[in-house]
């Protein structure tokens, strides 16, 4: 075997073409997977058992089958209806980047949703009677207390999801998108050098991922801040009672 | 949902699955609890390879760690083999890289659940088993691992969804798993969405019966549910 370090420096840009589409699949799915996440979480803390029945149906699903299931069941099973073919939506379902799209923000969501849930339940339950006694309304309550304060204690394990998702965005490379991985595979199978350029691309999704724990920590420094925040008890309440000190 | 014939194809790729999926638990707790040891060793060494074996294959897909072991390990296996004098073709069959990957993937999350296991338990219970004179080994396989696998046991039985559902990568290098025969089927009957759900749902009730066979080794596992005075 010969290790050749050049193969690596030569490809460096295609891969790093590949690493764009892999950051914008992950960004954009995201931003969907979370806009389809909050209503679920919502729906799935209700009252009532009718509108807790859809997410928990759709979650099941979504978490209990593999991501590339999801993903040539939208590519390859949306092509088995004519309707479909006919309809408007064809021009989107024909694109394997939209495809991608739809499938992780899908799963995203899913994950997401139960995540999000588990926020909502984890609140304090004095701060949503405090805004009842308060006066407000289920929706503002919702949007002022609720969804601010779940976003905070969501965050840490938002963190990993992302990463998993990530990781997750490798499959694009199956329905013919040259993400990362699948612009690996295509160098590989011109080079025939798998061993130096999927190092290559390990290091990339690495740096990726300790990138975004990085981004993870400052903005739950900044969100949570009030777990950080020392509290300054003035020097003359000490006097009175030491007790206070710290 | 007509499936035309292609069922047992479609239950023998479920097979496939479930003995790759097995297979990897089976070598995943094992490099878990090598992990975990080595995390937690009194050797500074060990702990820096404990740590980089879960930093670094945590940070990389699932996918390319099964690629790079399906196309890279024959390479790596070669030139290995050529210090001994071996210079002919090796190939790595598809299941065992497989079960190569996917047992690595499984390991390094499975060491943080050991890990975290492991720290909870009270050190009383080493210092107790050693005043009974009992060795290392004697008190880590008696006492200790007991206790760990009921802690652990609720961790490792997700690391297990998520190993079930990895198991599907596989079929990109050619395994003939449930994805792969799915793929097949949808092929010669250009009906890919009948079979790719079909595969989903075989999915789900795997999935379902790893819940439940969780729960129940969950119930086995807890002293007081079994009704002893513990």
């Amino acid at each position: 075997m010969s290790w050749d370090w050049s193969v690596i420096l030569k490809y460096l840009p295609r891969l790093l073409e590949g690493t764009w589409l892999t950051l914008e699949l992950v960004a954009i799915s995201g931003l969907i997977g979370i806009a389809l996440a909050v209503p679920l979480a919502l729906m799935r803390v209700s009252n009532s058992p009718w509108v807790r029945a859809f997410p928990f149906a759709y979650i099941f699903f979504f978490r209990g089958t593999p991501l590339l299931v999801q993903i040539f069941l939208i590519y390859y099973g949306a092509s088995q209806f004519e309707a479909v073919k006919q309809s408007v939506f064809w021009e989107v379902l024909k694109q394997p980047y939209w495809c991608a799209i739809i499938a992780f923000s899908m799963n995203t969501a899913a994950y997401s949703a139960e995540l999000i849930r588990g926020a909502i339940q984890a609140i304090p339950k004095g701060e949503i009677e405090a805004a009842e006694a308060l006066g407000m309304s289920k929706p503002t309550q919702i949007r002022r207390i609720v969804l601010p304060r779940a976003f905070g204690i969501v965050l840490p394990a938002y963190g990993n999801e992302l990463i998993l998702m990530l990781k997750g965005s490798s499959l694009a490379s199956t329905i013919t998108l040259l993400d990362l991985t699948g612009m690996a595979r295509t160098i590989i199978a011109r080079t025939y050098t798998p061993l130096e350029i999927f190092l290559a691309a390990g290091v990339i999704y690495l740096l990726i991922s300790g990138v975004f724990i990085g981004c993870f920590r400052l903005l739950e420094k900044r969100l949570n801040r009030y777990q950080h925040y020392r509290h300054q008890v003035p020097v003359e309440l000490t006097k009175i009672d030491p007790r206070l000190q710290d | 949902m007509d499936l035309q014939g292609f069922g047992h194809l479609l239950l023998s790729g479920a097979w496939v699955t479930v003995k790759l999926a097995l297979t990897s638990l089976a070598f995943g707790l094992l490099f878990g609890l090598i992990g975990a040891a080595a995390k937690l060793s009194n050797f500074r060494l060990a702990r820096i390879l404990g740590t980089l074996y879960t930093t670094l294959v945590r940070g990389i897909p699932e996918l390319l760690l099964v690629l790079s072991i399906y196309f890279g390990g024959s390479m790596l296996l070669m030139w290995l083999a050529s210090f001994f004098g071996y210079t002919d073709y090796i190939e790595i069959s598809a299941f065992a890289a497989g079960v190569a990957a996917l047992s690595i993937a499984f390991g390094a999350y499975a060491t943080e659940v050991f890990r975290a296991a492991l720290i909870e338990l009270p050190k009383g219970q080493w210092e107790s088993a050693y005043a009974l004179g009992m060795s290392r080994p004697q008190t880590f396989f008696r006492i200790i691992l007991p206790q760990v696998w009921r802690l652990a046991l609720p961790g490792l039985g997700n690391l297990f969804q998520v190993l079930l559902k990895d198991t599907a990568l596989v079929s990109v290098v050619g395994l003939d798993e449930l994805m792969r025969q799915a793929y097949v089927a949808s092929g010669s009957t250009k009906e890919p969405f009948t079979f790719y759900m079909a595969a989903a749902f075989i999915y789900l009730g795997l999935t379902a019966i790893a819940t439940a066979s969780t729960m129940l080794m969950e119930r086995a596992s807890n002293p007081v549910s079994r009704g002893s005075r513990a």
